[in-house]
């Protein structure tokens, strides 16, 4: 049955395919009818071959910054695996000492001698004595040590069990076993609480390495709020000037004088704050150096300006002429439609300019790094050296081993300072955008 | 009235001080430079390796690197940066993927080149195993380009009139055909002047390099892309601060300022020359 039905439907296929192949040639024309068609299906293949690698390149910037998240986010991550002691130490106290935790700034204040007493680390009223593998040497010789330090831990033990007040910083090679006498401090992980609260950068301290945020992240928005306020005037007024009032020649000039500035590299600033502004800043204002806040600031409005102008000189340029006319129609001069009518409305674009201006001023990295003396300290006045998280990011990553506490801290200033920056480009383009619907 | 007009002379003397004094300080900054550079600048000093701990020689090494690393980051950058901008400004549309894109492009635009810094440590350096290398540097010192080549492409694509296209595709071109022999030798020219400026822009960067390439001292030239380099801004950063003899340093400090000045002035002048150049011989 199926062989008989099969050869006519075969036969059937063939015919219609024949007549359909005469159809066709007749329709082109006898010759080459083939070729066209398949080259220009072949055309049609590279195009939409093209078109998808186009389609795809359009998401690179989506994947730059997914790839910045995953790794910037997973060695900050790791920071908060490490624990707060040094690694590889260890801490011990007595077991009669009721104390179980201490935290970071505790641990760095005793072995600093800034409190002496248990009672105000909440324990007993007892002298605290801090003990360093180096002050062994004023318990033991070396000969009761043994040759490779094989008597050590018992010794260390014998040493804590005898006083009661005493902590003690050791290798955890030589660590004491735990006993009713020697009770080995947990060191917890860093947490999240003591870094963004901490007041205290001290990232290579010994025992217990200190990374508090708050004298970062205060020297960044000092010296970035600074420059701004430096910059915002200077910059409105040029925009104003480059947008209303100057003629085509000097803004033929002064355009590209302003592009020039936003593209001198910042060590050529940051060189040039540091062999001109400091000693200059140290001098006027009688001070211990010259390296302070202030430098900083001036240095980074400088650097912000062409952002400032830019933008506020667009948003200028958009307001409607006729605006401008109707102002002026009604009897007002030039100055009082530019700051009646021309600023007013392009406000949210000015606006939208001093927030980008923060975030120039916030990430730049190197200018700061060499004009403000980076020290990591809260900052109280202009006239102090102060650190921001990009130049302490700069100054230590080289430092900091690879994977250790240190090099996620770090990491973690990264991701908050990513985080800034987004918050601000979003910001501007809110921003931004309340006009076009105004 | 009168008072008005006082008013109106005295805000406008005051923007058009504040804008005098904006120039001014280009002017401060690039006489200054000039002025203490020049001296040093000389045949020796362009065509030797540093010596005598920095205090004497030249800075060959950091202009061969730099230059490297110009290339290495332009072939990162160009063709996805052109690419990712065709598709937005041509095919997008104007729907939520497009806003989408410009947000993320923005975003890109605005995160601090020491956090590329990390970010290309931690991928290119570690992750990737590439080392401090030519390589992770030009990738890094790449996706810092990007956000700006891709802006100016748009532009540079948008400022094409709609009529050019919809002729086009009325004569039967297709739309690759039309972005291909229409939209992109029309926009060549700033398209090309986009290019210069962002090369200009990230020749000067020091946070990207400072953890991916940069060596502090390596007087001979890197044989291969996994060779570290010295390169200007990384070497005026070094000289400048951490020298053991200030003094003497100096002198070397201020030529190698002057050297990446004028690598700046060079490029934002022939970009505009060419855009210029460019545009008379399109018309």
């Amino acid at each position: 049955m199926k062989i008989h039905r099969g050869a006519p439907m075969y036969a059937r296929r063939m015919k219609i395919r024949r007549e359909k192949n005469r159809r066709e040639k007749k329709l082109q024309g006898a010759h080459t009818w083939v070729r066209p068609y398949r080259k220009k299906n072949m055309k049609r293949i590279l195009e939409k071959i093209v078109e998808s690698v186009l389609t795809v390149s359009g998401a690179t910037t989506g994947i730059v910054i997914l790839l910045i998240v995953v790794f910037l986010f997973r060695e900050g991550a790791g920071f908060f695996r490490h624990s707060e002691i040094e690694t590889g130490y260890a801490l011990c106290v007595n077991g009669g000492n009721p104390i179980n935790r201490l935290t970071p700034e505790q641990i760095k204040a005793i072995f600093d001698y800034e409190i002496d007493n248990w009672s105000l680390a909440g324990g007993n009223d007892e002298e605290i004595t801090p003990f360093r593998m180096n002050d062994i040497s004023n318990y033991y010789t070396d000969e009761e040590l043994g040759e490779n330090y094989e008597f050590l831990p018992e010794k260390l033990s014998e040493i804590i069990s005898k006083t009661p007040g005493l902590i003690a910083f050791v290798p955890e090679q030589y660590l004491p076993d735990e006993s009713a006498d020697v009770k080995v401090l947990a060191g917890g992980k860093l947490n999240p609480a003591d870094f963004f609260g901490g007041e205290i950068w001290m990232p290579t301290a010994t025992p217990a390495p200190q990374f508090g945020l708050l004298p970062l992240l205060l020297g960044t928005l000092w010296v970035g709020l600074c420059a701004i306020l430096i910059a915002l005037p200077l910059g409105l007024g040029v925009a104003i000037y480059l947008g209303e009032l100057a003629g085509e020649r000097v803004r033929n000039l002064l355009k590209p004088a302003i592009e020039l500035l936003a593209g001198i590299p910042s060590v050529v600033y940051g060189f040039f704050g540091l062999v001109v502004l400091v000693p200059f800043i140290q001098k006027t204002f009688d001070l211990p150096v010259g390296e302070t806040a202030f430098a900083g600031s001036l240095i980074l409005a400088v650097m912000a300006l062409p952002t400032i102008i830019t933008v506020a000189e667009d948003a200028i340029r958009n307001t409607p002429q006729a605006m401008r006319e109707a102002s002026l129609g009604l009897g007002a001069n030039h100055w009082q439609t530019i700051y009646r009518v021309v600023v007013p409305y392009s406000m949210s674009g000015i606006s939208a300019a001093v927030v980008l201006g923060i975030g120039r001023a916030i990430g730049e990295t190197m200018a700061v790094l060499m004009v403000t003396g980076n020290a990591a300290v809260i900052p109280h006045s202009l006239f102090e050296p102060v650190r921001t998280i990009p130049a302490t990011i700069a100054a230590e990553l080289g430092e900091a081993p690879h994977g250790g506490a240190h090099y996620g801290a770090l990491f973690v200033l990264g991701c908050i300072l990513f985080l800034i920056t987004v918050v601000i480009s979003v910001m501007a383009e809110v921003i931004s955008k309340r006009q076009h619907h105004a | 009235m009168n008072s008005n007009l006082l008013k109106q002379n005295i805000a406008f003397g005051i923007f058009r001080a504040l804008s005098l004094m904006v120039a001014g300080v280009l002017l401060w900054i690039l006489g200054f430079i000039i002025y203490q550079g020049i001296g040093v600048i000389s045949w020796e000093f362009l065509t030797t390796a540093p010596s005598g701990g920095m205090t004497s020689g030249g800075i060959l090494p950091a202009i061969v690197g730099t230059l490297y690393l110009i290339a290495g980051s332009s072939i990162v950058a160009f063709p996805l940066g052109i690419l990712s901008a065709i598709y937005t400004s041509e095919y997008a549309g104007n729907g939520h993927i497009v806003k989408f894109i410009r947000i993320m492009t923005n975003n890109l635009a605005g995160i601090p080149s020491i956090v590329f810094g990390l970010f290309g440590m931690s991928l290119f350096v570690n992750t990737l195993g590439f080392g401090d290398s030519i390589l992770a540097g030009s990738l890094t010192l790449g996706m810092l380009a990007l956000p700006l080549v891709i802006r100016t492409t748009e532009e540079a694509l948008k400022a094409i009139p709609d009529t050019f296209r919809t002729g086009s595709l009325a004569l039967g071109a297709s739309k690759l055909q039309t972005i291909h022999r229409i939209i992109l030798p029309m926009a060549f020219p700033n398209i090309i002047t986009g290019l210069i400026l962002s090369i200009g822009r990230i020749s000067g960067e020091t946070a990207p390099i400072l953890f991916t390439v940069a060596a502090y001292f390596l007087p001979q030239l890197p044989h291969s892309i996994y060779d570290q380099v010295m390169a200007l801004p990384y070497h005026l950063y070094v000289i400048a601060v951490s020298g053991t003899d200030l003094e003497a340093t100096r002198p070397m400090a201020y030529g190698t300022a002057l050297v990446l000045i004028v690598i700046v002035l060079v490029i934002n002048v022939s970009a505009s020359a060419l855009r210029k150049k460019l545009q008379k011989y399109h018309a």
